[in-house]
């Protein structure tokens, strides 16, 4: 299930497209993934998570800033998040599970404000993607 | 059985009312197909599943889709009993189908990716999640019977 040219060429394109916008799609599929899936907020005790939440927002862009370093990365994306695996392995500890909550909530939230840009290939080719960033967020658990 | 509010209720009504049948299915079919390609192994009778194009215009898909979403919009009618309204579509999945349930998972995913396409800004998170909930009742159902 490796990343095909054609899926690199996609993902890279999208990224381009977004621009500084990737952070604010991010934070809105963080708010998405604790809204329909309310175990993901059993990681966030600390944070005030109401809507509009600053650390809510300041955490997106964390993701955002992770997501655009792994489009620039594509061909080694293990290597690319190896420090961010071990931060998600040992001290955050947080159950893979919630990765793939988190990938479907951001392409849904692609899909509402790119419905033009969102076809069935490039679904295909972001859902391959983000699955191959989760893989490799969790190579390091154990 | 799934409980809604009755703000979540009508979330629901509202899309439901809204939704073209034909194309919301027709589209979540073969996204599935697309998306995850190893689901075309339950539809060698289709025809030309060759490329993303040929999926997304093959009219048994098409056809098929839309089939899916009707059972779905009749099963929510039913959401205090769920697994009584799709008992023997659970059965037939089963016995004669040999359907994984995962897959039942993989296409409510795919679904809610196609309407947040279609309905844009009305799909909130908080609508988001109504699906999400009755969707993963829906599959939930369908397994039910698996023996």
């Amino acid at each position: 299930m490796a990343l095909s040219a054609a899926d690199k060429a996609a993902v890279r394109a999208l990224w381009r497209k977004l621009g500084s916008n990737v952070g604010i799609y991010t934070t809105e599929a963080l708010e998405r993934t604790f809204v329909s899936f309310p175990a993901a907020k059993t990681y966030f005790p600390h944070f005030d998570l109401s809507p509009g939440s600053a650390q809510v927002k300041a955490h997106g862009k964390k993701v955002a800033d992770a997501l655009t370093l792994a489009v620039a990365h594509l061909d080694d994306l293990p290597g690319a998040l190896s420090a961010l695996s071990d931060l998600h392995a040992h001290q955050l500890r947080v159950d893979p599970v919630n990765f793939k909550f988190l990938s479907h909530c951001l392409l849904v939230t692609l899909a509402r404000h790119y419905p033009g840009d969102f076809g069935p290939a490039m679904h295909a080719s972001l859902d391959k993607f983000l699955s191959h960033v989760s893989s490799a967020l969790a190579s390091n658990y154990r | 059985m799934v409980h809604l509010t009755a703000e979540e209720k009508a979330a629901v009504s509202s899309l439901q009312g809204k939704v073209k049948v034909d194309v919301v299915g027709g589209e979540a079919l073969g996204r599935l197909l697309v998306v995850y390609p190893w689901t075309q192994r339950f539809f060698d009778s289709f025809g030309d599943l060759s490329s993303p194009d040929a999926i997304m215009s093959n009219r048994k898909v098409k056809a098929h889709g839309k089939k899916v979403v009707n059972s779905l919009i009749n099963g929510l009618k039913n959401l205090d009993n769920l697994k009584g309204a799709f008992a023997k579509l659970s059965e037939l999945h089963c016995d004669k189908l040999h359907v994984d349930p995962e897959n039942f998972k993989l296409l409510g995913n795919v679904l809610v990716c196609v309407l947040a396409r279609h309905f844009g800004k009305e799909f909130t998170p908080q609508v988001q999640a109504v699906f999400q909930k009755v969707l993963a009742g829906v599959a939930n159902a369908l397994a039910h019977k698996y023996h």
